[in-house]
């Protein structure tokens, strides 16, 4: 049962994945990876990562996707459809991407004992029975540096995208 | 129950599919989009790890793997919008100024 919803998911992921890639519009493009981004979080909750599946929905899906919209209609989307839309090393890049796909998964399937020694085949049923306690408590004792050296980026980026997107004061009329 | 080389093949498989969009697309939002697709599957592949592993040493790397794809989507946006102001083409072809 759990399989068969597994593979739900991960088709409609990785179908609306291509999607994104191989669209023209680049409005469709950003829906089809919120509905990628959907799929993502069923597979955070299948994997008992509720916590995460939750951020995923309220952060990427809510906030990134969001700014991503706003962006598409901040600039001329019509206009760029016309252009040409792929690069001509595309071919190339095809053969590349193929050819590490089947490394990877040539890897996974091969000797996956070997590879993975620590790893068990069947999860423990125990995980992520109080999850978020865990885990907010880990992130505030022995991952406290890196928590905020995350707020520290933020705040970077925060600054630097108003400097980025604030523009020129005086030549506003050149722009149209 | 789900064995951890089908989520592996998974993220792999959705990984891909972002560097085909990055090695392949000209518009450049459409290759921020493609790097949010690669984060995506980095973060399935590290919960993965952390569910089979019973450790939340993972969990807590995505979360700040979602934080570093909120900052570079911030970033690549602004960088975005300024480019389209100036040249009004978002052609990554087209901006080729430090190349040589």
């Amino acid at each position: 049962m759990e399989l068969l919803f597994f593979y739900i998911f991960a088709g409609v992921a990785i179908v609306s994945a291509v999607l994104v890639v191989t669209n023209k519009n680049v409005l469709h493009a950003a829906l089809f990876l919120i509905l990628t981004f959907f799929c993502v979080a069923a597979i955070y909750i299948m994997l008992r990562a509720e916590f995460l599946a939750a951020v995923q929905v309220l952060l990427y899906i809510g906030a990134i996707m969001a700014l991503f919209i706003f962006t598409v209609l901040l600039i001329n989307v019509m206009q760029a459809q016309f252009l040409r839309q792929f690069h001509g090393q595309r071919p190339l890049a095809g053969i590349l991407v193929v050819a590490l796909l089947a490394e990877t998964i040539f890897l996974l399937f091969s000797d996956f004992r070997g590879n993975f020694p620590l790893m068990q085949e069947t999860p423990p049923e125990t995980a992520g029975r109080a999850g978020l306690e865990t885990l907010s408590q880990l992130l505030l004792t022995d991952y406290l540096l890196v928590f905020e050296v995350a707020s520290v980026l933020l705040l970077a980026a925060l600054i630097g995208a108003v400097v980025l997107a604030r523009g020129d004061i005086a030549p506003a009329d050149r722009r149209r | 129950m789900v064995p951890l080389s089908h989520y592996l093949t998974l993220g792999a498989i959705i990984f891909f599919i972002g560097v085909w969009g990055v090695l392949t697309r000209r518009n450049a939002v459409i290759i921020l989009l493609s790097i949010e697709l690669m984060f995506n599957a980095v973060n399935i592949t590290v919960v993965a790890f952390s569910r089979f592993l019973d450790q939340f040493t993972g969990q807590i790397f995505a979360v700040l793997v979602i934080t570093v794809a909120a900052a570079e989507a911030t970033i690549g946006l602004a960088i975005v919008i300024s480019l389209y102001r100036g040249r009004e083409s978002l052609n990554v072809d087209e901006i080729n100024l430090l190349k040589w």
